[in-house]
Parts: C-alpha cells; sequence; structure tokens
C-alpha cells in the first residue's frame, strides 16, 4: 500500500494464531504497515484484532508465519527487551496500584537502568505532555478518574520514546464525553510526535476519527479490507465491511471532508431571516423579521476546518437553510445555502466512490 | 472465684516472680524465641511455595489440599510422635510449631497472588518486566497485605500454641501452666493462661496497626 513512503515498520507475514483449545484467532495474516501514522484495527469481539495486536510486541506468539518490527523477527529477540521498546496502553490503563502516579510512568525507563532521578524528571516531564499536573504526578492510580488514570497509561506508554505504540481498546471504558477528549488529545499528540500507532477499537466511529488506515477483521481471525478511512466508507471491499460500517457509513465520509471547498457569499439582504452581528461582526443569532416581537434562533457558525457532515447539520438546524461561515476569529465571513452543501457533499460521495485509476 | 482473682493479681505484680530463671520475664523470653523462630522456619518453606503456585498458577490443588491438612493435624499428637521418634530435644516442638504456621502462611500468599488483578499483571509484562520483576516488583508488593495476614495468624497460632514446649520440660510461659497443673496451683495456671493470651492480643494489635500504616496508601478491597 503507499509504495515509497519509508519504511516498512510492522510487517505481517502469514502470521497465524491457533490456541490450544483449536480456536484461530488469526488467520494467516499478511499486512504492512508503513512507519508513522494510526492503523486502526476494528471488528466484532472474537476477530483476532486484539490477538494481532499482541503479536507484536510477544504477548501472543505465532503458530506459523513471522512478525517483523523495524525488520527483525519479533521471534528472535528477548521477549522483555522487544516490549521494552514498544508502547503499550491497555483497556482500564492497568496501572501498578501499588505505586505512584510518577513511578508508574517511569516504569520503562527505570527497567532501562536508566536510573531513578532521570527515569523520575521524564515522568514529569510526560505528566504535563498527557495534560495532567504534577500534582497528579504524587498520587496513587486509585485516587485519579477514569480518564485521568488513561493519560497516565499513555504517558507510561511513550516513556522510552519508542518508535511503535500499541494501544488495546484504550478509551473503551470511559464515557463518551472523556472519550471524545482523549481521542482528540491522541491526534494532537500524534501530530507532534508521529509515532507508528496500532489502536483496536470496536467502534467504527473511533476507528473513522483516529485512523488514517483501517483494517477491518472478521470472526476467524480473517483480514477482510485494509484502506483509508474515506476508501473504506466509500467503497467497501463486501457486504461484511459493508455492514459493519452502518447504514449512515455516507454521513460518516462526509465527517472526513471540511467545508472549506463550499461556496459562500453575503447574507442576503431583504430575506425573512435576517442574521444578527455584534460590534466585532461575529454572528449571534438569526432573527425572524416577520415576527413582531423579532423572536431569535441560536446560530452555530462554522470555520473552514469544520467538517462537511457538520454543515449539513446545521443547514437542517437553520430556519433559512443557510450556514453561517466565520474565519478562525468567529468573524463573518458569509453564508453558504443547503443547496451548496448538499451538492458538495454529492461531489465527495461519487469521487470517493470511483474507482481510482 | 474472687480469691482466685486476687492471687492472680498478686501472683502477676509480686517482684520475684518476674526475675530469676524461672521469672516471668525469662519464660516470655524464651516463649517469644520459640514462636518467632517456628514462624519465620515456617514463612521460609511457606512463602517461596505459596508465591511459587500464585505466580505460576500451578500445583495450588496439591498445596492446598496439604496445607488443610496441616491445619487438621493435632498438635499435641504430632510432639508425642516426633518426641518417641527423635528422644528428648527441642525438634519435637519446632516440628510441631512449624506444621501448624505454614498453612496459614501459604494459604494467605496464595489468596494474596491471586487476588493481584490480571489486567495489571499483563500490563506489567507489557512494558518489559522479566518473570522475576512481575513477581517482585509487582505480584509481591501488591500480595503483601494478605502476606503479611497470614504470619500474622500464623504468629498468633504459635504463641498460643508454645506452651506445648512446657509439656515435653521445656520451658517458655507453658511452664507455669504445666507446674501449676502438677503442683494443682491454681493461680500459676491462670496466671500462665493469662499472660499467653496478653501476648497473643498485644502481638495481634501491634502488628495489625503494622499493617494499617505500611498499606495506607491502598485503595480500599474491591467488594
Amino acid at each position: 500500500m503507499q509504495p515509497g513512503k519509508g519504511l516498512l515498520m510492522i510487517q505481517f507475514d502469514k502470521a497465524h494464531k491457533r490456541f490450544p483449545n483449536g480456536t484461530t484467532a488469526v488467520h494467516d495474516l499478511t499486512l504492512d504497515l508503513p512507519e508513522g501514522g494510526v492503523t486502526v484495527l476494528v471488528g466484532s469481539s472474537g476477530c483476532g484484532k486484539t490477538t494481532t495486536l499482541r503479536m507484536i510486541n510477544r504477548m501472543v506468539e505465532p503458530t506459523s508465519g513471522t512478525i517483523r518490527v523495524g525488520g527483525k523477527d519479533v521471534l528472535e529477540q528477548d521477549a522483555a527487551e522487544l516490549r521494552r521498546s514498544i508502547g503499550y496502553v491497555i483497556q482500564q490503563a492497568g496501572l501498578f496500584p501499588h505505586r505512584t502516579v510518577l513511578d508508574n510512568i517511569a516504569t520503562v525507563p527505570l527497567l532501562l537502568g536508566h536510573g531513578r532521578r532521570k527515569a523520575r524528571a521524564r515522568a514529569a516531564e510526560l505528566l504535563e505532555t498527557v495534560g495532567l499536573t504534577t500534582e497528579a504526578g504524587k498520587r496513587y492510580p486509585h485516587q485519579l478518574s477514569g480518564g485521568q488514570q488513561q493519560r497516565v497509561g499513555v504517558a507510561r506508554a511513550l516513556a522510552a520514546d519508542p518508535p511503535v505504540l500499541l494501544m488495546d481498546e484504550p478509551f473503551g471504558a470511559v464515557d463518551p464525553v472523556v472519550r471524545a477528549q482523549l481521542q482528540d488529545e491522541l491526534l494532537r499528540l500524534q501530530r507532534e510526535l508521529n509515532k507508528t500507532i496500532v489502536f483496536v477499537t470496536h467502534d467504527i466511529d473511533e476507528a473513522v476519527r483516529l485512523g488514517d488506515r483501517i483494517a477491518v477483521f472478521r470472526t476467524g481471525g480473517h483480514l477482510v479490507q485494509c484502506a483509508t478511512p474515506a476508501e473504506l466508507l466509500a467503497r467497501p471491499a463486501d457486504a461484511f465491511v459493508e455492514d459493519f460500517l452502518g447504514a449512515e457509513r455516507g454521513l460518516k465520509l462526509l465527517s472526513l471532508t471540511t467545508l472549506a471547498e463550499v461556496a459562500q457569499g453575503p447574507a442576503p439582504e431583504g430575506a425573512r431571516w435576517q442574521l444578527t452581528l455584534d460590534a466585532a461582526r461575529k454572528p449571534l443569532a438569526w432573527r425572524d423579521s416577520e415576527s413582531k416581537d423579532a423572536a431569535e434562533i441560536p446560530v452555530r457558525p462554522l470555520r473552514d476546518t469544520d467538517s462537511l457532515l457538520s454543515a449539513l447539520n446545521e443547514s437542517i438546524a437553520a430556519p433559512s437553510g443557510l450556514v453561517a461561515r466565520v474565519d478562525a476569529d468567529g468573524v463573518l465571513t458569509g453564508v453558504s445555502s443547503r443547496e451548496d452543501i448538499h451538492d458538495r457533499a454529492g461531489q465527495v460521495h461519487s469521487a470517493a466512490s470511483a474507482v481510482a485509476a | 472465684m474472687f480469691e482466685l482473682l486476687k492471687g492472680l493479681g498478686s501472683w502477676l505484680v509480686s517482684g520475684e516472680q518476674w526475675t530469676g530463671s524461672d521469672g516471668i520475664g525469662h519464660r516470655l523470653a524464651e516463649h517469644l524465641q520459640y514462636s518467632l523462630l517456628a514462624t519465620l522456619v515456617a514463612a521460609a518453606i511457606a512463602l517461596p511455595i505459596g508465591l511459587l503456585i500464585g505466580h505460576t498458577g500451578r500445583g495450588a490443588f496439591v498445596a492446598i489440599n496439604l496445607s488443610s491438612f496441616g491445619r487438621a493435624l493435632p498438635t499435641v499428637g504430632l510432639v508425642v510422635l516426633v518426641f518417641l521418634a527423635s528422644g528428648l530435644s527441642m525438634w519435637p516442638v519446632y516440628i510441631a510449631l512449624v506444621a501448624l504456621a505454614v498453612p496459614s502462611i501459604v494459604t494467605n500468599t496464595y489468596a494474596g497472588m491471586t487476588a493481584v488483578d490480571p489486567e495489571v499483571r499483563d500490563a506489567a509484562r507489557g512494558q518489559g518486566m522479566r518473570w522475576y520483576q512481575v513477581l517482585f516488583q509487582v505480584e509481591l508488593p501488591l500480595a503483601l497485605p494478605l502476606i503479611m495476614t497470614g504470619l500474622r495468624l500464623a504468629l498468633i497460632q504459635v504463641v498460643a500454641t508454645a506452651t506445648i514446649a512446657a509439656y515435653v520440660s521445656f520451658g517458655g510461659l507453658g511452664r507455669y501452666v504445666f507446674d501449676g497443673l502438677a503442683q494443682r496451683d491454681l493461680v500459676q495456671v491462670l496466671g500462665g493462661a493469662v499472660l499467653v493470651a496478653l501476648v497473643a492480643v498485644v502481638l495481634d494489635l501491634v502488628l495489625s496497626a503494622l499493617q494499617r500504616v505500611l498499606f495506607r496508601h491502598r485503595p480500599a478491597p474491591q467488594s
């Protein structure tokens, strides 16, 4: 996939895992992951996505086939040393309850023999990186919220600055609001650090949000399709993937495109619904000019970086079918019509669906 | 009854009762020496067994059943048996006390190890700890509260039972009980019994307090 885009960081070559009880968790998996970027492994439970992830750091050893990290066969390396060189975040964080947050984060540097002082200094630095206060470092894991614990889990995985980060449903146990925050934070971190991240989830929305590439697995450990989110949503390989992506996959595709390309014009004069602005030309509300008491409906202005999906949503919610567009400072730049947004959505969809030459 | 308690009071506080080779001070030291040595030996045997079966998850069935068997052994019977086999020595006493202490230490150590969250154990391996690092840096510290409970229970049991040293002519606080019985001196019997109970209760309180201080940062056990 993406030829000539640097080194292949993780390579599965006919990797197969059958457990002693006879179930096949991963079936002859051949998959190459380039350096950098987030690959999300999705599928319903029992599809082998977690086993696939755990074969990368040898927490599970393949029955046959090979797995290479950075070009080296994982089975030919010392398991403990391999794991220290790969960041690993698990669901529920798996923090050590008898160690302070700071010492939890310092785990791998200490194992690598960096010395307590140096390891703790590094851990303190990472507290800030993942958005926790210095004060939180002195606490014990059970004194933190679920979301904070998960941040500590990420910090611990990053402590030795590994090139590869494995994340096994890391945000599965937190509430939707915190989950969205943690996803945003991960994207921000990833822009800074550009690690090779392999991320397991059963949530397709999370996969679309985070993934540069999505690999869909089917029960029995079969990889069905590995593609960019846009390609996956527009051209699912078969009925199984289509089903897995759900009925709103067309809308999910719109969440990947911004509304920057949608045409905008000045707010119409003399129409029934008038946009009211403050002194700095920031939109305040839609006012009904035909109503005696000048009833107002709230406006949710959008920026060019907002998604086409949110524009579609706002065009339905706005009384005039117009979406107020603003610049980065929130100052009005123009409005876009429901029709223009709808047309653009259609173009995006057909462009993505067209088979690439 | 009242006379007996009055006798006990003057027995306990009289100066001469506390000094000399048959004094309470000396007997108490002997008693503690037997108890601590037996518990230490038991710990040296039981801790590795408990940690090993807890870490590997193997052999638990055999170890736990052997422990239950050990608990069911009548201590006095064991003392007499080893006494008949080995003759007059401290061996029968120590063997019986160690056999008494081993089961609670094994079962509590094993219970502590199985109570370690498998996610935490998995995370420890996943961060790159070797098996002995997982054992000593994660499992052992997490199992420690229950291990200490096992040691405490074992020590209390041993203290209460170490009176049998006197049964085969050695010292300890049991001396007063057996001598008192032989001399039909009820005050002395009662004095010995009260002292043994007191030592057991005080040790229990001190060790529980120590546990609370040591593990004050631990989350409350999940129900």
